[in-house]
């Protein structure tokens, strides 16, 4: 379960996080949804330890994240990011097979990449890309190869960060279905970042609503559109108007 | 009150440099650290001892040959005027040895691979592949920072040593060809004039260019701003800052080495 308790964070004048408060239970799929700027990104990196809260607690299966063994802890993830984040340098299958070939979960050669295969192939990629390079792939199978990566080592917890921006709608949608199939079939705790609410619904098992750096709803998938919240109700629905600020 | 708004923004800057040098002093430290902690990654050294050593010798050869040939020139010039023009090849062999060889090396490689390193690094930042290293349990500095300047320690002093000796032969080219010198008298005033300690001290240079140029280099790729301009700025403050280092090093060695 990873806990968030009060959690604080400015970037100079500017306060990001005032307060963010969320649980996740073991094995669910938490979406949190937001505006742009509003902090989603930072939280989820906060749970990492790429950003340092200034307050607060967060903790996984009740220890602080911030101690203990940095390497273990980081084992237990698997990450896709925005823009995939794959190393220009690598093949993809070096990208894939990345945490298999150093490291505590060092594998030899060919089994790393034997991994990296089907894990490709779990995605939806036939084995003929894995000798290609990043710069060789469209947006979509960019996003399938990090996702690949995200899974290779078989984490307990997958972080997704807007999973499906700059995706057509069908590339959106098959992202959608695998990372529920995958999640699923993992029984992995996922924590996604979007503001599509296809992959809302398509990826949700609770929904968390952060706006002016604190959440401001959170419950399962099912009571989103009947919240009552009039942020959340704003936000879902697309409306201009609201307690949400629009900046025409 | 101008001249105090001037002194003011004046203070600012330098104390904004000074903090930038504390930065980068750290950070060159750091660094070294990890040299003495696994884990090492072998590739990757390799590959940056590849891409900074072997690919730089084109352009540092081709800068050192025009170099020791506009210097017999000029030494030529210079001596005729109290006909002493037998000391061309020992001064071009002890200016390219000691000053100009490591001096221009160190500046080619910083304008070929600090730039490079710099861009790659900040383009990996924003990118996110930085933070991917760091889910992926890879520590960055030990990644990219440490191989790099690491192969450019060691692979600078390499092109600074074949430098001189292609530097030497552009000097050679031109007494013979152009200033009538014999082939063979040239090359013995060049052997018999070099002292051990004028080669290593350029060595020695070299290395210390090397890690400037890569520390530099890496830290202000870690440190790049946002979007294409934290890029380019990024790459414009490695090479300028490298460079600048790099000129006042070698000062200092020199005054280490050579002062009476």
């Amino acid at each position: 379960m990873i806990e968030l308790r009060d959690v604080h964070k400015s970037f100079g004048p500017k306060q990001v996080l005032r307060g963010a408060n969320l649980t996740i239970a073991k094995g669910s799929s938490m979406v949190i949804i937001g505006g742009s700027g509003t902090g989603k990104s930072v939280l989820l990196k906060s749970v990492l330890g790429l950003i340092t809260p200034d307050s607060g607690q967060i903790t996984l299966d009740g220890q602080n994240v911030g101690v203990g063994d940095r390497d273990a802890f980081l084992a237990r993830f698997g990450m896709l990011f925005q823009g995939a984040a794959l190393f220009d340098s690598l093949s993809v299958w070096q990208n894939v097979a990345f945490r298999l070939m150093r490291g505590s979960l060092k594998r030899p050669k060919t089994e790393a990449r034997e991994i990296a295969i089907e894990k490709l192939r779990r995605v939806g990629l036939k084995p003929d890309v894995a000798d290609l390079f990043p710069s060789e792939l469209s947006g979509g199978m960019q996003k399938r190869v990090g996702l690949a990566r995200a899974i290779a080592a078989e984490p307990e917890i997958i972080f997704f960060d807007e999973p499906t921006t700059g995706l057509d709608p069908i590339m959106s949608g098959v992202i959608n279905d695998l990372i529920r199939e995958i999640v699923v079939e993992m029984g992995a705790t996922a924590m996604t970042i979007t503001h599509d609410m296809t992959s809302v619904r398509a990826i949700a098992d609770n929904v968390a609503m952060l706006h002016d750096g604190v959440i401001k709803w959170t419950g399962p998938v099912a009571d989103m559109d009947t919240s009552g919240d009039p942020y959340l109700d704003q936000f879902i629905n697309g409306r201009a108007d609201g307690p949400i600020e629009a900046v025409r | 009150m101008i001249l105090l708004r001037g002194l003011g923004a004046f203070g600012a800057q330098v104390l904004a440099m000074l903090a930038v040098v504390g930065r980068l002093t750290l950070f060159a430290l750091e660094t070294v650290t990890h040299l003495l902690r696994p884990p090492f990654y072998g590739r990757e050294f390799l590959n940056a001892l590849v891409q900074i050593g072997w690919l730089s010798l084109p352009v540092v050869g081709m800068t050192t040959l025009f170099t020791g040939g506009a210097l017999a020139l000029q030494i030529y010039a210079g001596s005729a005027r109290f006909s002493a023009e037998a000391v061309v090849p020992s001064i071009v062999a002890i200016g390219m040895v000691r000053e100009l060889g490591p001096v221009l090396g160190g500046l080619m490689v910083a304008a070929r691979v600090a730039s490079s390193i710099a861009a790659e690094i900040a383009t990996m930042k924003v990118t996110e592949q930085i933070d991917a290293l760091v889910t992926l349990s890879t520590n960055p500095m030990k990644y990219l920072t440490l191989p790099r300047v690491l192969a450019a320690t060691l692979a600078v002093p390499c092109l600074v040593g074949v430098g001189d000796v292609i530097g030497i032969m552009g000097g050679y080219l031109v007494g013979v060809t152009r200033l009538d010198f014999n082939a063979a008298t040239y090359l013995k005033v060049t052997y018999d004039f070099l002292e051990f300690g004028d080669v290593m001290s350029g060595l020695v240079k070299g290395a210390v260019f090397g890690f400037i140029v890569a520390t530099v280099g890496c830290f202000y790729g870690m440190h790049s701003g946002r979007g294409a301009q934290g890029v380019g700025a990024a790459t414009k403050s490695a090479v300028v800052a490298a460079s600048v280092l790099i000129f006042a090093a070698n000062y200092i060695l020199t005054e280490v080495f050579f002062s009476a």
